[in-house]
């Protein structure tokens, strides 16, 4: 698959260039991906905002000999733009700061960031103090409305820090890179929110997922694949999980990525058992699951017949509600890592709705309400649980849709084209990571900010 | 590559050769689902899967050995490019056998026994066929024109050998499944076979309607999982048919034996069609299956080949595993009451029928074999559980190791100390017969 669609390629010659901009039309650049070894940003990063979290941030950058720039200056151009915002109290004290970045704006490159840094709106310790709520909501809007307005493949995402966690904690510097790097290139409008200090940095950052050994559902082909392949390159060995059916597929997939395959139905009444013990047959451990595996059986509910909603429960939610319950069960074993790390596919039709996906939605919505079920007693030790909400991504499945159909689809975001499977594989990995122990209970959506939903 | 000094080609003692397990692709009717695909193309397949399977991706096995019956003058080196287009290291040596039918036991037994000598730790045997590209040849007079063609020097002598060609030189040859010395295809035999031990065409349709329910229930209960890997559209041996029942096979039409009139049995039912696919099984020394963090499902205990005098003699054409089959017994002390799974490559549902009366037979001991008394009856609730070829087909090598990674399973599952006995009929007059102990 190119790295981008016909459309995109086209505005990004000369003759569409022209086309596109007299015509109004949107103007979608490739977006940059992160490869093995790419830096975080290769310009200069400017850093808005005087307090702790800018100064941690700062120090970090240039200790690791990243152009670090504290003021906006006259012409310089920028890669990404830091914005402290996590000491303000009142909606009112957001205005230096704001300003400046909208000052810096034009000169931030095509692909370029624009991080927000504030305290978490939803702290017990606000919970009655309405000017310190509504300014941390307003940081909130602020970011979301930002990156609408960002063009050429640039984002704005914001990092959500809890009350009691600094921005030197692992998590917090992992939700950065993230954000930074082109490992980020399809999530927009988004938030990270670090909600303890749990974690640890890796010894190195091209490998954070070192030794650990994960399952991946569905592992056969389109976002599964992606993932098994960004897991492993990330240096995690990868269980992949798929019907018999597809088990050439997965043979594929596995054999590129060196992993294993387990041909089976993860709707087996003992799917979780039977994955433990090939866990603990091969590798003696179990670092975290990836519940990718998922169907869609599309029905207006006036038309859905018991076959086409059950199933599609049975694949999406039953089985991961049943293989955790599984696994959890073995905590303590010495196979389950304490910090085991669960990771599921939601959807923006879980979060926004989609007409002719009741069934879907119903368990995408789910994902998201296990997600948070688990987070407590997984964070006890260590462990996490988190959801990924993809939006338009491209794949075999939306490469079978009608074209105007498809195009029109692929434009209702603020990234004006569709994401990857990759892009969504980035997110995943970043959850399995142990830098990543204090982000916990959350969904992200990779949806280049679609128009739908939050 | 071996991590003993002393190992017994060296000296040392016999260590036991033990099956990790299997992959092989489902098996298709010939002229079907695989038609196009190579023998290259499925052995390397299904070697693919039994890498990813077992996580082996760059490893560097002790051999790689396999084979085919039908198999092109150019594919000489069959197995060792199959292993160069995997996964696997390209340090992993690789060579061919070919003995009809018995070519997978061969080659399983053939890598069991380099693992017991302490010469490799760690192998795949395995075995593939296709009936869809087959290979064709010219026929002995052209093939006798090109020569002569090949040889002339001027370009006189070359116009006069080129003036002989006709259009039937150009008529191929194209490999048949007759024996050489009676002109007799392998239906045909078994037919007289049949005939002499006086199975009945309800006992044949009976073996065949059990193969296939048995197959059929063996997939549903997810058995082949963990044995297969879909190729080409296919995830399962689409000759099965799951419905078979006996008053259908009754109505299908004789196939061989037409000369016997009335007292003929065989129909395309009880006989296995030709078939494309392949299969292997992953064999390994102890050490080097813990040290893979691998378990073990079973040890590949002994094997062994026998031959007929099917020519001049008495004996029918398949019937060679009866005689190895009491002295692979024999060897080890055991009898037919010992075994708890029975393997019998079903070529026709009449050879795995005469093959079970004639062990159980006074006078076919006394006489043919020289035993003292007959070896006796095998349990047919113990026989081919699983199904076998008339419902899987039977692409000729990939036959063997298809059982071995099966049975294994079989005894796995049934339990440490288990028992299994394989029993394969091949042409030639040959057979081969194996012993796997479950662990």
């Amino acid at each position: 698959m190119s790295q981008t669609d016909g459309y995109t390629r086209f505005v990004n010659r000369p003759l569409g260039k022209q086309i596109a901009k007299a015509a109004g039309l949107p103007q979608p650049v490739p977006l940059r991906r992160h490869t093995l070894g790419d830096p975080l940003v290769t310009g200069p990063i400017l850093i808005l905002g005087e307090s702790a979290a800018a100064e941690t941030v700062a120090k970090q950058l240039w200790r690791e000999e990243y152009d670090v720039r504290r003021d906006v200056g006259l012409k310089q151009k920028f890669s990404a733009i830091v914005v402290a915002l996590d000491e303000i109290r009142h909606p009112q004290d957001l205005s230096d700061t704001v300003l400046e970045l909208g000052q810096a704006l034009r000169r931030l490159d095509s692909n370029g960031r624009v991080i927000t840094i504030f305290r978490d709106p939803n702290d017990a310790s606000v919970a009655n103090d309405a000017t310190a709520l509504a300014a941390r909501r307003g940081v909130e809007g602020l970011t979301r409305s930002l990156a609408k307005e960002m063009r050429r493949g640039a984002t704005a995402n914001g990092i959500v820090l809890s009350d009691d966690v600094e921005m030197t904690s692992a998590s917090a510097q992992s939700a950065i890179r993230f954000f930074l790097s082109g490992r980020s290139a399809y999530v927009a409008g988004q938030f990270l929110t670090v909600s303890s200090s749990a974690g640890e940095v890796p010894s190195n950052w091209d490998t954070p997922l070192a030794e650990k050994v994960i399952v991946v559902t569905g592992a056969a082909r389109g976002i599964g694949a992606a993932i098994s392949e960004l897991l492993a390159r990330d240096g995690a060995t990868v269980i992949g999980v798929d019907m018999p059916s597809a088990g050439d597929a997965l043979t594929d997939v596995m054999n590129r990525v060196g992993g294993i395959s387990v041909q089976m139905d993860i709707t087996a009444e003992d799917a979780g058992v039977q994955l433990l013990q090939k866990a603990r047959e091969r590798f003696g451990r179990l670092d975290g699951i990836v519940h990718n595996a998922g169907i869609t059986r599309d029905k207006l509910l006036a038309n859905m017949d018991d076959s086409r909603w059950d199933s599609l429960i049975a694949v999406n939610i039953s089985a991961p509600l049943r293989i955790n319950e599984q696994l959890l069960q073995a905590r303590g074993d010495g196979v389950l890592a304490d910090n085991f790390r669960i990771t599921s596919l939601s959807s923006t039709s879980g979060i926004a709705g989609n007409r002719g996906q009741t069934n879907y939605a119903a368990a995408k919505a789910g994902v998201m309400g296990m997600t948070q079920a688990y987070a407590e007693t997984l964070g006890e030790t260590g462990g996490s649980i988190n959801a990924v909400a993809p939006g338009f991504i491209e794949t075999a499945m939306t490469d079978a849709m009608p074209t105007a159909t498809r195009e029109v689809a692929r434009r209702m975001n603020a990234m004006q084209q569709g994401g990857r499977p990759v892009d969504v594989a980035e997110a995943i990995a970043l959850f399995h990571a142990d830098a990543s122990a204090g982000i916990n209970g959350t969904t992200l959506r990779v949806c280049g900010q679609s128009m739908v939903g939050q | 590559m071996t991590s003993t000094s002393n190992a017994a080609s060296a000296g040392g003692s016999l260590r036991p050769a033990v099956v990790l397990g299997g992959n092989r692709i489902p098996f298709a009717r010939a002229h079907g689902a695989y038609a196009g695909a190579s023998n290259q193309d499925m052995l390397t397949s299904t070697l693919e899967g039994l890498i990813a399977r077992f996580g082996l991706q760059g490893e560097q096995l002790g051999e790689v050995v396999a084979g085919a019956v039908m198999k092109h003058s150019a594919d000489f080196n069959l197995t060792r490019e199959s292993v160069l287009g995997t996964s696997l290291a390209a340090h992993t040596p690789a060579h061919d056998v070919q003995t009809a039918c018995a070519t997978g036991i061969e080659t399983v037994g053939g890598i069991a026994n380099k693992i017991r000598l302490g010469q490799i730790d760690s192998g795949i045997g395995g075995g593939v066929d296709t009936i869809s590209d087959a290979p064709l040849a010219f026929n002995n007079e052209a093939r006798e024109l090109f020569m002569q063609l090949n040889r002339a020097r001027t370009t006189q002598d070359k116009i006069k050998v080129a003036m002989k060609l006709r259009p039937k030189h150009f008529a191929p040859l194209a490999p048949q499944a007759g024996e050489v010395r009676t002109g007799l295809s392998m239906g045909e035999h078994q037919a007289l076979t049949t005939h002499d031990w006086g199975v009945t065409r309800h006992e044949q349709d009976e073996i065949a309607m059990n193969s296939h329910k048995n197959m059929a229930a063996a997939y549903e209960e997810g058995f082949f999982n963990d044995l297969m890997t879909p190729f080409r559209g296919l995830d399962r041996d689409n000759n099965m048919r799951p419905g078979s029942d006996l008053e259908s096979l009754g109505k299908l039409r004789i196939a061989f034996g037409k000369q016997l009139g009335e007292e003929a049995t065989m129909t395309a039912g009880n006989s296995t069609p030709m078939t494309d696919g392949a299969a292997a099984a992953l064999l390994s020394s102890e050490d080097w299956a813990q040290k893979n963090n691998l378990p073990i499902l079973a040890e590949f205990v002994d094997f062994e080949v026998a031959a007929v005098d099917f020519v001049n003699g008495q004996d029918g054409l398949l019937m060679a595993p009866t005689y190895a089959i009491p002295r692979i017994l024999d060897r080890h002390g055991l009898g037919l009451e010992d075994i708890d799974f029975f393997e019998i490559h079903e070529a026709f549902a009449g050879t795995v029928a005469a093959t079970m009366k004639a062990l159980a037979d006074e006078d076919y001991n006394k006489n043919v074999l020289g035993r003292d008394k007959a070896l006796g009856q095998i349990d047919p609730t113990k026989l081919n559980i699983k199904g076998s070829s008339l419902a899987a087909g039977h692409p000729f090598a990939a036959t063997g190791p298809r059982i071995v990674a099966s049975l294994s399973k079989m005894l796995h599952e049934k339990g440490p100390g288990s028992l299994g006995l394989i029993s394969v009929c091949a042409a030639g007059g040959q057979g081969a017969v194996a012993l796997l102990r479950g662990r």
